[in-house]
C-alpha cells in the first residue's frame, strides 16, 4: 500500500495498478496450489492410514501412480495451456485412440521401429492441434464444437484403420516398453520376505521432464506470458501489442504437439489398442487442471498445479477400486463427482470474488 | 420499351431466388434434396414404399422412407429441445446421449425389477414413461442449474454427465440388462393392425405440440430474447437464468421421451453402446437447420428438416457399408464445414468479396443506363 501513497501522478498510477493486480493473480494462483497440494497430501495420508493394508502402505503404490499417470500428466500439461489462454481441447481422448492405432498398425505391418513411430504419434498429435488452431484462433469458431468434432473424428479414424482390439507385436518396441528404472535404496518386503526394488517407467521421466519445460515456458518465455495475457483479457492483450491469434493458435498446435507425447506415452504403458480407448481421457485431463487450480475462464493456472490434479484424480481412482466396489461404474462416476465439485468450488469463488471487485 | 419488361422481369425472378436461397430453411432442405437424389442414383428403388408383413404376419408399411422417418424420431425430438438450449445458453448439451441412457435404463429398470427376461411387466408402461421422462428431466435441471445458477459454460457442464451418465444408467440398471416383453415393443416399433410405424406417430405428435407451444407461448420468444441479449432481457423484466434452466428441463424431457421409445425399439438398454454419438448428430441437426450454434434466434423447421438429413445421411452410409464407429467421421466432417461457414471470419470475408463483386457490376450497369438515356 505505502508504494500507493507514494504515486503522485497519474500517469504512474496505471501501472501500479497492473502492478498490484499481477500480484492478486499471483497469490490466486499460490493459493489454489497451496490447496491442490494439500489435498493430495492428506488424501494420500489418509489412505495409507485406512487403506495401508490394502497396498497403499507399500512405496511401489506411490510409484505405480506415477506409472499409471504419465500419459495423462503430459496430457493435462497441454490442456492447462489451452485453458490458460481461455479455449478447451476435447479432442486429446479420440486424438489418443487414434495415435495408438495407428502407430500399433504400422509397427505390426509396416515395419516401422520405436522412433518413426514416435514421429507418426507427433505428427498425428500436432496434426489435430494445427487443424484445430486455424479453425479456433483465425477463424473464430467456439472451441468445444472444433473440439467435439475432432474428437469424433479421432475415434472414427481409428474404425476405419482397424475396428478390433490390437497388441503390438514388434520385438524391440516391447523391450524398450518393458524396461523399467530400479529406484535406489526403496522398495518393500513382499509375503515372503524378499526385498523388491520400487520400480519406474521410463515414461514417468519424459512426463516429468515435460513438466518442468512447461513450467518454464510459461514462467520464463515472453510466449508463455502472452498465453495468461491473452486468457485474462484478450482486449488488453492486444493493446499490449500481443498477437492474439497467434497465440491462441500456439496453444492449439502446442496441446496437440503434447497430445500426441502423451499419446505414445499412453501406447508405451498399455501396448494396445481399440476404438474405445482412452474414453473420458479429456475429462480427466480437465478435472486435473481445475483441481490444480486453473480456471475455466483462463488467464489463471500452474503445471506443478496440474500434476498435483493428476495425482489427485489418480489417488481417488485407486481408492474407489480399493474399497473394493466389485461395480463397474464406480470409478467413472467418483471422476464425474470430482470434476463437478471442483467446477462449482471454482465458479462460487469467482463469483465471489467478481461480487468483491464490484 | 420490351428490355425495359425483360429487365423488371429478370429483377423480379432474381429476387424471388434470392429470397429462397436466403429464406432460413432452404440449406436444411436442399442437403435433404441432395442426400435423396445421391441416395436414388445409388439406388433406384429408393423411394418405394410397399406394403409387407411383421413377423406376426401384421400388415406394416416398408421402405426406405418409412425407416428413416422411423428411425429420425429419436434425433428429431432431441434437436427440438437442443435447438432451446443452443439459443438461450449459446452452447450445447453434449450430455444428451448419456442421460438417454439414464432415462431408458429407468424405464427398463421399472418395467422389468431385477428380472433379466420377466414374463409380464412389472409396472404400467405409463409410470415406466413417467418416470423416465422424469429421469431425463432431473438430468436436464442438475445441467440447467450448473449453467444458469452457477454459470459454467453449457459444455463443460454437459461434460460431467457425458462421462458418467452410462456409468449411472448401469447403475440404475443394476448392472442387468434385462428384456422386456414384446407387447412394450409397440411404441418403437408398430402397433399391431396399424400400418404405420409408432415412432412416426410420436414425433407428429410432439412436433405439433412444440409447434403450438411456440405459437401460443411465450417460451420461444423469451428463449430468443435471453440468448441474443441476456443482461438486456433482465432488464425488461425476464429471468435469464430461470429460462435457461427452464430450456434445459425441457430438454430434459425430450431426452426422456427419446429415451423410451429407443428402449421400446429393441426391449432392452445396452448403456454403454445405446445411441452413440448421438450428441454429434443433435448439434449436427441443428447446425445444419440454419441455427447458429452462438446462441440467439432460433429456426425450430430447420432443426427438424436437419434432424431427417443426418438420419438419411446416417442410412446412407450404412446402405454403404461404412463401419458404425466409422460413421461419426463423415459427420464431423460436416459439422467442421458447417461451422467454418457460419463462422462470422468466413462471413465478413465473402461479404466483402459481395461486395467488390456488386460495385463492380454496378458500375458496369450504371455505363449501361447511360448508353440507354443516351
Amino acid at each position: 500500500m505505502s508504494s500507493l501513497n507514494e504515486a503522485p501522478q497519474i500517469g504512474r498510477f496505471d501501472g501500479i495498478k497492473n502492478k498490484l493486480m499481477r500480484r492478486e493473480k499471483l497469490t490466486d494462483t499460490v493459493f489454489l496450489l497451496t490447496i491442490t497440494i494439500s489435498l493430495f497430501i492428506t488424501i494420500y495420508a489418509l489412505a495409507v492410514i485406512f487403506l495401508g493394508d490394502k497396498g497403499f502402505g507399500k512405496i511401489q503404490m506411490f510409484f505405480n501412480l506415477f506409472n499409471e499417470n504419465a500419459a495423462l500428466i503430459v496430457i493435462a500439461c497441454g490442456l492447462s495451456i489451452v485453458m490458460v489462454t481461455g479455449s478447451i481441447d476435447i479432442s486429446v481422448g479420440g486424438s489418443t485412440a487414434l495415435i495408438c492405432t495407428a502407430c500399433i498398425v504400422c509397427l505390426n505391418n509396416y515395419g516401422f521401429n520405436f522412433l518413426t513411430s514416435l514421429i507418426l504419434a507427433l505428427a498425428i498429435g500436432l496434426a489435430f492441434g494445427l487443424f484445430q488452431g486455424i479453425l479456433i484462433a483465425y477463424l473464430e469458431i467456439q472451441p468445444f464444437i472444433v473440439t467435439l468434432a475432432g474428437m469424433f473424428l479421432g475415434r472414427g479414424l481409428v474404425a476405419l484403420i482397424e475396428v478390433n482390439q490390437i497388441q503390438v507385436a514388434n520385438a524391440g518396441f516391447e523391450k524398450l516398453s518393458a524396461a523399467r528404472i530400479e529406484i535406489p535404496f526403496l522398495g518393500d518386503y513382499n509375503k515372503k520376505g524378499i526385498f523388491l526394488q520400487s520400480k519406474l517407467e521410463y515414461g514417468v521421466v519424459v512426463a516429468l521432464i515435460i513438466v518442468v519445460l512447461i513450467f518454464l515456458l510459461l514462467r520464463k518465455t515472453s510466449l508463455g506470458r502472452s498465453f495468461y495475457a491473452v486468457g485474462g483479457n484478450p482486449q488488453s492483450a492486444l493493446m499490449l501489442g500481443i498477437n492474439v491469434k497467434r497465440t491462441r493458435f500456439l496453444a492449439h498446435a502446442l496441446c496437440g504437439l503434447l497430445a500426441g507425447i502423451g499419446g505414445f506415452l499412453y501406447l508405451f504403458h498399455t501396448r494396445s489398442g481399440s476404438v474405445q480407448q482412452a474414453t473420458g481421457l479429456e475429462m480427466d485431463a480437465i478435472s486435473a487442471s481445475i483441481i490444480g487450480g486453473t480456471l475455466l475462464t483462463g488467464g489463471v493456472g500452474n503445471i506443478f498445479g496440474t500434476l498435483f490434479g493428476v495425482l489427485t484424480g489418480g489417488t481417488v481412482l485407486l481408492i474407489v477400486t480399493a474399497i473394493g466396489s466389485q461395480d463397474p461404474w464406480w470409478p467413472q462416476i467418483t471422476r464425474a463427482a470430482m470434476l463437478c465439485f471442483f467446477i462449482i468450488l471454482q465458479s462460487v469463488i469467482c463469483s465471489r470474488k467478481r461480487r468483491k471487485s464490484e | 420499351m420490351a428490355t425495359h419488361d425483360k429487365t423488371i422481369n429478370h429483377d423480379r425472378s432474381r429476387s424471388i431466388i434470392l429470397s429462397i436461397v436466403k429464406h432460413n430453411i432452404f440449406i436444411p432442405c436442399a442437403f435433404l434434396t441432395m442426400l435423396l437424389l445421391v441416395n436414388i442414383f445409388i439406388n433406384p428403388g429408393f423411394l418405394k414404399i410397399s406394403m409387407g408383413a411383421d413377423s406376426n404376419g401384421h400388415p406394416v408399411l416398408i421402405g426406405n422412407l418409412i425407416n428413416i422417418l422411423s428411425n429420425a424420431t429419436e434425433l428429431v425430438i432431441l434437436a427440438i429441445g437442443m435447438t432451446l438450449v443452443t439459443a438461450s445458453s449459446k452452447g450445447q448439451d453434449i450430455s444428451v446421449g448419456a442421460t438417454l441412457a439414464i432415462s431408458g435404463g429407468v424405464v427398463m429398470r421399472v418395467l422389468c425389477g431385477n428380472e433379466t427376461q420377466p414374463d409380464s411387466l412389472h409396472a404400467p408402461i405409463i409410470v415406466a414413461l413417467i418416470l423416465g421422462c422424469l429421469a431425463g428431466m432431473a438430468c436436464g435441471a442438475f445441467n440447467g442449474i450448473l449453467v444458469s445458477r452457477f454459470k459454467i459454460q453449457p459444455m463443460i457442464a454437459t461434460l460431467i454427465l457425458f462421462t458418467a451418465g452410462r456409468s449411472i444408467a448401469s447403475m440404475a440398471m443394476g448392472g442387468l440388462k434385462p428384456k422386456a416383453v414384446s407387447s412394450f415393443g409397440y411404441y418403437g416399433n408398430f402397433i399391431p393392425g396399424f400400418p404405420i410405424p409408432t415412432p412416426i406417430l410420436i414425433t407428429i405428435g410432439i412436433v405439433i405440440v412444440t409447434m403450438l407451444t411456440l405459437k401460443l407461448t411465450n417460451l420461444g420468444l423469451y428463449t430468443r430474447a435471453v440468448g441474443v441479449n441476456a443482461k438486456a432481457s433482465s432488464l425488461n423484466g425476464l429471468n435469464p437464468t430461470m429460462i435457461k434452466f427452464l430450456t434445459f428441463v425441457v430438454l430434459g424431457f425430450c431426452v426422456g421421451i427419446a429415451g423410451f421409445v429407443q428402449s421400446s425399439r429393441v426391449q432392452t438398454v445396452n448403456p454403454y453402446t445405446i445411441v452413440p454419438g448421438i450428441e454429434m448428430d443433435v448439434i449436427l441437426a441443428v447446425a445444419l437447420g440454419g441455427n447458429s450454434l452462438g446462441g440467439g434466434k432460433f429456426n425450430m423447421t430447420g432443426s427438424i428438416i436437419g434432424a431427417y438429413t443426418i438420419q438419411t445421411l446416417t442410412s446412407m452410409l450404412m446402405t454403404l457399408n461404412v463401419n458404425t464407429n466409422a460413421v461419426p467421421v463423415f459427420k464431423a466432417a460436416i459439422i467442421v464445414v458447417l461451422v467454418v461457414i457460419q463462422s462470422s471470419v468466413v462471413k465478413a470475408f465473402f461479404n466483402k468479396k459481395m461486395g467488390e463483386l456488386k460495385s463492380r457490376k454496378n458500375s458496369g450497369k450504371g455505363n449501361d443506363t447511360y448508353v440507354v438515356v443516351e
